[in-house]
């Protein structure tokens, strides 16, 4: 079956002349990698999973007792969990949403003939090419109150945007948008520079005005690379623990990795934080779930 | 191709083989990173002089340190034969068979009453009062307190002090007092502010800041050995302790939300604050002119008294233990042998490291070697600690949980954090089947 689909294997190649067939040589490339997901994805994924029902502790030589699902339902009657799903929800909208509105926006700008636009666009990535932890350790420095430069550019005073509670997850989530508005503005671009440029021309002899034209051509034609854009962007943002772990120490800024990290590598709570990332990891299944049905529908149109 | 693997693993096993043979005599001590590793490095180097046995003091930084250690630990590895650990670690380490028992080692050198009493008992013993002995102490520490000489000694703030608050400026000896100077030099206009202190929840910072307090107002944070909690963590002088503490915090620095050690000694260095609590352990960076442009004009004071007069710190510092997946633990027990010795100690705080014998703290020429060592010497005797069972990080970040809206925000206030923390450290120990 597999070898109608695939090309025949040239008889004069060297595979040939070695005996090789193209299934070994589809073997050989498949394999290994088989192999390497079952023992570093697959292998740990059913193993949490297991933990999750225990009561293990990876810093005892206790055995792993059963629980069943005494840990998911201590985790879901956790006030302070909720707090911080509903923390991680906030992060996940503004976050997301401010890097769609300034990536695209940015896009639209740049989708025009001007001069050295491949050398701004460079320069627009570089913040994305950063680590992670780098970018956190130096917005530190720009917010603070005492000498960072945000607040002397913007006349702020003394403003506290890391340790007013009210302020940290903002600030977390500009510092994210920040760093990953390029990543939107790169696809949106691509998105933009494939709409037919007859569409346009058709829309100016029909007289269409530029908010007609936005919301009837170019949204709907770059929507689905722009869903792309934003189901990578709520899956990380979801998961985002460098940043906010750098930045700030608020309760109201702890997203749901950072309780998790802490019960599992200074709590060593093994099983029940094997069972808060299987809640998370749900969680995102399904969220990203939601956005692909949707993808579809997109593309369908 | 199976021969090939065989002579790779045969030719792997005889490199390990001779490797493990040719190093016999070397001894790795894992710890933090921070000066005191650097002189402990310098001090057993003087080992390898005497008897030829390499010992290397291998650190990371205090964020992964823990992490790092225990990673180590449950994986059986015996990358390290000593590690100098946490006091909070005993319980988690001692119950999982991490350390070796030194319970005997302790008794046959008498170590109780060589080494400073309250550094053997929160160092050391675990569980609480059961004479059983997992580390010797090592590298004392205790939180104190820095302050800025020439804002107290001029005349004119002098003048103004006591004019507003009734008695001399001087060095607080009561928290009452420290609140009042704290709020006397909180000018923000100026970029100016009273005090610094911990405020960092990520891990311990901010629970060892807020146990200056409710030690010395005479407050508990349990009984650590029946587990009681209930009226002892929120006792009205626990409530009475964290409300100076939220008060205190008034007077920090802006953005004094996530504090620890460095910021605080870097409050003064860059003038920022009066006063600035921070273990001893860093207070060498102060009187440094390299590191602190102010180091001629800071003075050190112990951590003040309560109401009641009760006077006591947090803990800081660590023992020395050995880990039990070492294949060196015969090398190990002959180093501390050496460590515990009179002149090794005495050598030990010579280079900079706070021992924790009493002999060595008692004699006049340690309590006159720096401007702090009189304060420390005070304090050693005077000092306190958190649980150290082995669900204390869970007990840690609950308390963080609880207490930190309330000191930094103001959210609440400290009677409902305290009841809070109360129920859910008894759930906790419900849990761990503690009262049974």
């Amino acid at each position: 079956m597999a070898t109608l689909v695939m090309t025949r294997l040239d008889p004069q190649s060297r595979a040939a002349r070695r005996g090789w067939s193209d299934l070994t040589i589809r073997n050989a490339f498949i394999i290994p990698t088989i192999v390497f997901l079952i023992v570093f994805n697959i292998f740990p994924l059913l193993y949490s999973l297991y933990y999750s029902f225990t009561d293990f502790r990876a810093s005892t030589n206790a055995p792993a007792n059963w629980v069943g699902l005494a840990n998911y339902r201590e985790l879901l009657n956790d006030p302070f969990i909720w707090a911080n799903f509903a923390i991680t929800a906030k992060y996940v909208i503004v976050s997301v949403a401010g890097q769609v509105i300034v990536g695209f926006g940015v896009a639209m700008l740049l989708n025009r003939s001007i001069p050295f636009k491949g050398f701004i666009t460079t320069l627009l990535l570089l913040p994305m090419m950063l680590s992670m932890a780098v970018v956190g350790l130096f917005w530190k420095l720009l917010y603070d109150p005492s000498f960072g430069i945000i607040n002397y550019a913007l006349g702020l005073g003394r403003f506290e945007w890391l340790s007013n509670p009210d302020m940290a997850l903002y600030a977390v989530a500009i510092t994210d948008i920040w760093m990953w508005s390029p990543f939107v503005m790169l696809l949106s671009l691509a998105g933009l520079s494939a709409v037919p440029k007859h569409l346009y021309e058709a829309a100016a002899i029909d007289r269409a005005g530029p908010f007609y034209t936005f919301f009837r051509i170019t949204l709907p034609l770059v929507a689905p690379i722009l869903m792309i854009a934003i189901i990578f962007r709520t899956m990380e943002a979801f998961k985002t623990f460098d940043l906010a772990f750098i930045l700030t120490s608020q309760p109201s800024a702890e997203v749901i990795s950072i309780r998790l990290y802490k019960m599992a590598f200074q709590e060593w709570q093994t099983g029940m934080s094997s069972a808060l990332a299987y809640i998370m990891l749900i969680m995102v299944v399904a969220i990203t779930n939601i956005y692909v049905k949707y993808l579809n529908k997109v593309k369908e149109r | 191709m199976r021969n090939r693997a065989t002579g790779l693993l045969a030719g792997m096993a005889f490199t390990l083989a001779c490797g493990t043979s040719a190093f016999a005599q070397e001894l790795t001590i894992f710890w933090a990173e921070w000066d005191p590793a650097n002189y402990l490095q310098e001090l057993v180097n003087e080992y390898e002089a005497e008897t030829g046995v390499r010992v290397t003091v291998e650190t990371t930084p205090w964020s992964d340190f823990q992490t790092k250690a225990f990673t180590e630990f449950n994986a059986r590895g015996s990358a390290y034969d000593m590690v100098v650990g946490d006091s909070q670690w005993l319980g988690a380490a001692s119950e999982a068979g991490h350390y070796v028992d030194l319970t005997e080692f302790f008794n046959k050198h008498n170590l109780s009453e060589v080494m400073a009493p309250a550094t053997v008992k929160y160092y050391a013993e675990y569980p609480s009062n059961s004479g059983k002995y997992w580390a010797i102490p090592a590298e004392g520490d205790a939180v104190g307190w820095s302050y800025r000489k020439d804002w107290f000694e001029d005349p004119a703030e002098m003048a103004a002090f006591k004019e507003k608050y009734g008695y001399d400026l001087a060095p607080p000896e009561t928290w009452a007092q420290m609140r009042d100077i704290a709020e006397f030099f909180h000018r923000p206009d100026d970029n100016r502010y009273g005090i610094a202190i911990y405020t960092d929840n990520s891990y311990d910072g901010l629970v060892m800041g807020v146990e200056n307090a409710i030690f010395s107002y005479g407050g508990e944070l349990g009984n650590y050995e029946t587990y009681e909690v209930e009226g002892i963590v929120n006792s009205e002088q626990n409530v009475k302790a964290l409300e100076v503490y939220r008060e205190l915090y008034g007077f920090t620095p802006p953005g004094w939300a996530k504090t620890f050690f460095v910021e605080n000694n870097q409050a003064i260095t860059e003038n920022l604050a009066a006063m600035s609590m921070n273990y001893f352990a860093f207070f060498p960076a102060l009187v440094n002119e390299a590191s602190n442009p102010n180091a001629a004009v800071t003075g050190f004071f112990a951590n003040p008294t309560g109401p009641d007069g009760d006077q006591f710190a947090a803990l800081g510092g660590q023992g020395i233990s050995i880990v039990s997946y070492s294949e060196n633990q015969e090398e190990a027990m002959k180093f501390l042998e050496w460590f515990i010795r009179d002149d090794v100690q005495k050598r030990w705080a010579e280079l900079g490291g706070y021992t924790a014998h009493a002999k060595t703290l008692e004699s006049e020429e340690f309590r006159n070697a720096t401007p702090y060592n009189e304060a420390f010497y005070q304090t050693m005797f005077k000092v306190k600690d958190f649980w150290a069972t082995p669900e204390y990080a869970e007990l840690l970040i609950q308390m963080n949980q609880r207490i930190y809206p309330y000191i930094t925000a103001g959210e609440g206030t400290a009677k409902d954090a305290l009841d809070a923390l109360a129920a859910d450290w008894k759930s906790t120990f419900e849990k761990y089947k503690r009262y049974e």
